[in-house]
């Protein structure tokens, strides 16, 4: 019983204890780590993760996967530089639409035709990095966001921080308190239940991945504002950074379970992993990778070790 | 209050409802009962508005209706508790009793506080004791249980359907039960209540309907009716009526050898079935009778390998057989024919072939590969013997009928020359003509010298067909009959006995 | 839904792969200038075999009822590995290839089979890791040209494991066990049939194939981390398109190879005809839904 608790407690709050136990080590070990400009640096790159964690862990709590929200940052990033030419607002208007719109029709297909989820979303993951290339002619062309555009403000300094952190406010909100986050777990949990309970399912399946699609537009609208240009390869394979993020955060892949502030812990420690790596020795995005995915496979072996243990007794 | 009138239903052509009339008014307390497989469930879900039935029409306070879902049939105030406990194990109690209907304060969040103290009220309203903060799975299953019902009850249900709400309650929980009736009863709430505990029947319900292979056989009043000829309409004709004409294709021609196949101690999972035993001599049928949940499956199972290892002792001729281990059972000669064919026992779309061959694969191999000519050799050979009516080897399993499906169970088990041949249910849901088809090749298995155990709840079948017969009740053996004592009588006696 | 229509529908489901491509085919001779051309064939061929190779592989795994989504990973870390053990020999740089495969296969397998994780979620981790040790591998190495196979090898090699795979998912006590419990899990094992070990077993021929298929691949970036990156879903669209339903219980062979031609044929009559790369992979997301949509709910 106590051991059950402690495996419990491990994890759902192992990734903050991480991420305690490497701060203090960087901080001792590591000169110039714990210096509030790195740290500060450090936080506005992880908040783009940060935001599509966001979406993925409300996807996922329902019992399913979001794997387009990669291409649907990229695509949106992009699209963010090429509609600054219309104003401010369109920069941010247009990708957001536009993710939003990606969002409803993967949910849709989802929620109302009952395809996999995976499947959908690798198709959306395709088309999306399709429409990037389509825009940008085939990746030749880079769109810029005119300079002293008030757009620009939304990634100047520490705005996608506090962005993300309003968000995750928002979020942990949205999944906690309301009805909507209440369906999110019962539908992860077991959607037969949820069916002959008689609670829309297929709704609350389109909403989520609305949600998700539409957190990944935003993303890529913050990040263009900051780069101040819409870079194509940007956003792509963060799907899999994302996903080791909310399992860290003690979210169960196989739904039903999950708090956005784990998946806020997981995305933290994940940037302290790289933030480490990279300034101690000049270890490149490769190693970053690999450590992030080895993470990840001994955190999914540990669950189902876990939740086999629980079915046995 | 809510009327099936000429509901018929099936599933890929095998009819589960046929003509089925069914009447409820208010405030009754209406008993639907029946053996396995006689429909009870699929009316249920008819009037829940989870199918919707193939002919008929469901009437709902005098008007036709076709609920577009359960979703639907809730608003008009119709809830069902199902047998398989719908609820969502990882909330809390009050999150499972108001799920989609949560209190919300003035920011349109969910007031937990509010609900919280609503499902304190409606819990109270009821009789229930648990504390609605906790999460739903650390409770028993028979409070679990309580608190789907309290969710079905809730606020302005007029209709209540539960399915076996008892088969998981303690005695005492099963008082707290009826308390709960009687006030929903009070508060003309109509309900449906399903249970195989007889006794149950007679103290809580007034009204009540007996379904046998999807047809009405018997509808009126409680007190109108007795123990023994409940069971008598939920099982088969009466006692000298079957003597009479004999509705079963046994004969009673094999005769038992000396030689024990089959010798299993202690079939005994956690809380069902404990210490029953069954040997089983060569050209044997041993009968497992009883009601369900009596532990009659889980008995007829357990020396196939289908429950957890270490438990008891399976022995074949003499050799101690793995426990806990399909594999190792087949090895040994143990088959199992599952009551549910299609979901555990065949693999619907795939072929006749398919289906037959699969357990023996190995041995028409010779280095993995199958060989064509003695697998259609014996394919050939078993359709033929076990008269197994297809348009061809190729046809999908799924579109045979019951007893032909039920033929090719048997002849995937006899490519394999087997010594014990387990048989739980095997003809469930078949007409008279097709049950003595399959009670035929029982018969003549048996004379071949198989050892065979039949677990059944259609008495005619169980009483003609067995040598012997072990009676189950809550999980424990509570009779075995032999020879002249081996009557139709003798197996209600035992099964009924704390019904009357 | 009338019998004429599901019947259509059925037929769609089983052959409409074929009219499909048999259509594209002929369209093409007519329209496509240069389509029948050698050289054009040869192109089709190079970048034809690798999908169909992992889509071999792929429909094993789909027919337990599974899904790999780490092949393009592995491809990536046989790409990857190939040039590291060349210096030994074409045979042992093969065989090294291949057990990358085998390797990562037995990853996957164990974690579906034996911790129960679901299919997805399994190939997903390993998938992230995989792709981890090729980058790491491949950093600062100059990246593989593949094996360098002459065309006719290639073809060779694709018929050969067409071949094969046909065999294995139509004669043989593995292949009938596969797609026995893809059909049903629970009967299988009541069956006493070697759930288990099945399962693993698909996985690493997936695993195997998908290793094959990277050194068949010329490396057109920099970064074999993309590698395969789109070769693994069209693969599961080439198995899904060919008549294979995602929930498993069914294999068909034949429908894969034209499945996986059929893509290839639509991707290059767009760009044949002038559509930009970027129009080609829409469509083919396009393909993807549609193929799931047309074999939704079919065994």
């Amino acid at each position: 019983m106590r051991a059950r608790r402690l495996a419990a407690f491990a994890q759902r709050h192992g990734a903050l204890l991480m991420v305690m136990v490497l701060l203090t080590f960087g901080g001792a070990q590591v000169t110039g780590f714990l210096t509030g400009e790195n740290l500060g640096a450090m936080a506005v790159r992880a908040s783009f993760l940060a935001i599509v964690a966001l979406g993925l862990t409300f996807v996922i709590v329902s019992g399913g996967i979001d794997l387009s929200i990669g291409a649907v940052y990229s695509l949106c990033g992009v699209l963010a530089a090429y509609s600054s030419r219309w104003g401010s607002a369109a920069a941010l208007a247009v990708p957001v639409a536009v993710g939003l719109a990606f969002g409803l029709v993967q949910g849709w297909l989802i929620g109302k035709l009952r395809l996999a989820s995976f499947i959908v979303t690798a198709g959306g993951l395709l088309f999306a990095h399709g429409l990037v290339l389509f825009i940008t002619a085939e990746g030749q062309e880079t769109f810029t966001v005119p300079k002293g555009s008030t757009f620009l403000e939304l990634g100047h300094g520490a705005v996608p921080v506090v962005v993300t952190i309003v968000l995750y406010l928002l979020g942990g909100v949205l999944l906690q308190r309301t009805p909507f986050g209440l369906r999110l777990f019962a539908i992860g949990s077991s959607e037969d239940a949820s069916r002959l309970m008689g609670l829309p399912v297929a709704g609350t399946k389109i909403a989520v991945y609305a949600v998700s699609g539409l957190l990944a537009g935003l993303t890529g609208a913050l990040s263009t504002a900051q780069a101040g240009t819409g870079v194509t390869t940007i956003g792509l394979g963060v799907e899999l950074a994302a996903i080791a993020a909310v399992v860290l955060g003690g979210t169960v892949l196989a739904g039903g379970s999950g708090a956005v502030s784990g998946t806020l812990a997981g995305v933290v420690l994940l940037g302290l992993v790289h933030g480490l790596l990279t300034h101690t020795r000049d270890l490149s995005t490769s190693m970053h990778a690999l450590v992030s995915g080895t993470t990840l496979l001994v955190v999914l072996v540990v669950q189902a070790l876990l939740s086999r243990a629980r079915n046995t007794d | 209050m809510l009327e099936a009138a000429r509901v018929t239903k099936r599933f890929g052509g095998v009819p589960a409802l046929r003509g089925v009339d069914f009447l409820l008014e208010r405030g009754q307390v209406h008993a639907l009962v029946g053996a396995n497989g006689a429909g009870k469930s699929t009316l249920v879900k008819v009037l829940s508005g989870v199918y919707s039935p193939d002919e008929g029409l469901v009437f709902h306070r005098g008007r036709p209706v076709r609920f577009t879902g359960p979703q639907d049939a809730q608003q008009r105030g119709i809830s069902a508790v199902y047998q398989e406990l719908s609820l969502v194990g990882s909330m809390s109690v009050s999150a499972n009793l108001y799920l989609g209907k949560e209190p919300r304060n003035r920011l349109g969040m969910v007031s937990f506080r509010r609900m919280h103290a609503d499902a304190e009220r409606l819990l109270d309203s009821l009789g229930i004791e648990v504390d609605p903060r906790r999460e739903l799975r650390s409770l028993t299953l028979g409070q679990q249980q309580m608190v789907a019902i309290a969710r079905a009850a809730n606020t302005d249900s007029r209709v209540v359907i539960m399915d076996e709400p008892t088969s998981s309650l303690e005695p005492d929980e099963v008082e707290t039960l009826f308390e709960v009736i009687r006030r929903l009863s009070e508060r003309d709430v109509s309900i449906v209540y399903i249970s195989h505990r007889l006794l149950e029947l007679f103290q809580i319900c007034n009204t009540v309907t007996v379904l046998r292979d999807g047809q009405v056989v018997h509808t009126g009043r409680m007190c109108d009716i007795g123990p023994v000829e409940l069971v008598s309409s939920m099982l088969g004709r009466d006692a000298a009526d079957i003597r009479r004409t004999g509705t079963t294709a046994f004969t009673h021609e094999h005769t038992p050898a000396a030689q024990e196949v089959l010798s299993a101690r202690q079939l005994g999972g956690s809380s069902h079935a404990d210490n029953v035993a069954i040997d089983v001599h060569a050209g044997e049928v041993v009968g497992l009778g009883g009601l369900a949940g009596s532990g009659r499956t889980e008995t007829v199972r357990a020396p196939a390998g289908l429950r957890h290892p270490g438990r008891g002792t399976v022995e074949v001729q003499g050799r101690q057989v793995r426990t806990g281990s399909p594999s190792a059972a087949i090895e040994a000669g143990i088959v199992l024919v599952p009551e549910d064919r299609t979901g555990q026992g065949l693999v619907p779309h795939l072929s006749v072939r398919d289906n037959i061959v699969l357990a023996a694969l190995p041995r028409l191999s010779r280095f993995g590969l199958v060989s064509q000519s003695k697998q259609d050799g014996l394919v050939h050979t078993l359709m033929r013997r076990l008269g197994i009516q297809a348009t061809g080897p190729d046809q999908r399993v799924s579109e045979l009928s019951g007893v032909n499906q039920q033929k090719v169970m048997l002849a995937r088990w006899l490519a394999l020359s087997p010594k014990v041949l387990l048989l739980d249910e095997p003809t469930r849901g078949m007409d008279l003509d097709a049950k003595a088809q399959v009670q035929a090749l029982v018969e003549e298995l048996a004379g071949q010298g198989l050892g065979i155990v039949l677990a059944s709840g259609d008495l005619a079948e169980l009483v003609e067909g067995a040598d012997r017969v072990i009676v189950l009740r809550e999980g424990a053996a509570v009779a075995e009959l032999q020879g002249d004592q081996v009557t139709a009588d003798a197996v209600r006696a035992a099964i009924a006995e704390r019904g009357t | 839904m009338t019998i004429t229509q599901s019947r259509l529908s059925a037929f769609t489901r089983d052959y409409g792969v074929y009219a499909a491509l048999v259509l594209l085919a002929l369209s093409n001779v007519l329209v496509t200038r240069d389509f029948l051309t050698v050289e054009t064939l040869r192109e089709q061929v190079i970048l034809l075999v690798p999908v169909l190779i992992v889509a071999l592989g792929m429909a094993l795994v789909i027919g337990t009822g599974g899904v790999d989504l780490s092949v393009g990973a592995v491809m990536a870390l046989s790409a990857a590995v190939l040039p590291l053990s060349l210096d030994y020999g074409v045979v042992p740089a093969v065989m090294a290839g291949v057990l990358t495969g085998v390797l990562t296969g037995m990853l996957s397998g164990s974690l579906v089979a034996f911790l129960k994780v679901q299919p997805i979620v399994a190939t997903l981790a390993v998938l992230v890791v995989g792709r981890g040790i090729a980058l790491v591998i491949a950093d600062g190495e100059t990246p593989g040209t593949g094996l360098g196979v002459d065309v006719p090898t290639l073809v060779l090699v694709a018929v050969a494991l067409i071949v094969v795979v046909s065999v294995l998912a139509g004669q043989t006590t593995f292949g009938r066990q596969l797609v026995a419990i893809g059909g049903n899990r629970t009967a299988a094992r009541y069956s006493g049939l070697p759930v288990n070990r099945v399962l693993l077993t698909s996985y690493v021929l997936c695993g195997s194939f998908a290793a094959v298929a990277g050194m068949f691949t010329r490396l057109t970036t920099s970064d074999p981390s993309r590698t395969g990156e789109l070769i693994g879903l069209s693969a599961i669209t080439a198995v899904v398109a060919g008549g294979t339903p995602l929930s498993g219980g069914r294999i068909r062979v034949l429908g894969t190879v034209a499945g996986a031609v059929l893509i290839q044929l639509v991707t290059a009559t767009l760009l044949e005809n002038g559509a930009p790369a970027s129009v080609a992979q829409m469509v083919q997301a396009v393909i993807i839904i549609a193929a799931v949509v047309v074999q939704r709910g079919t065994r």
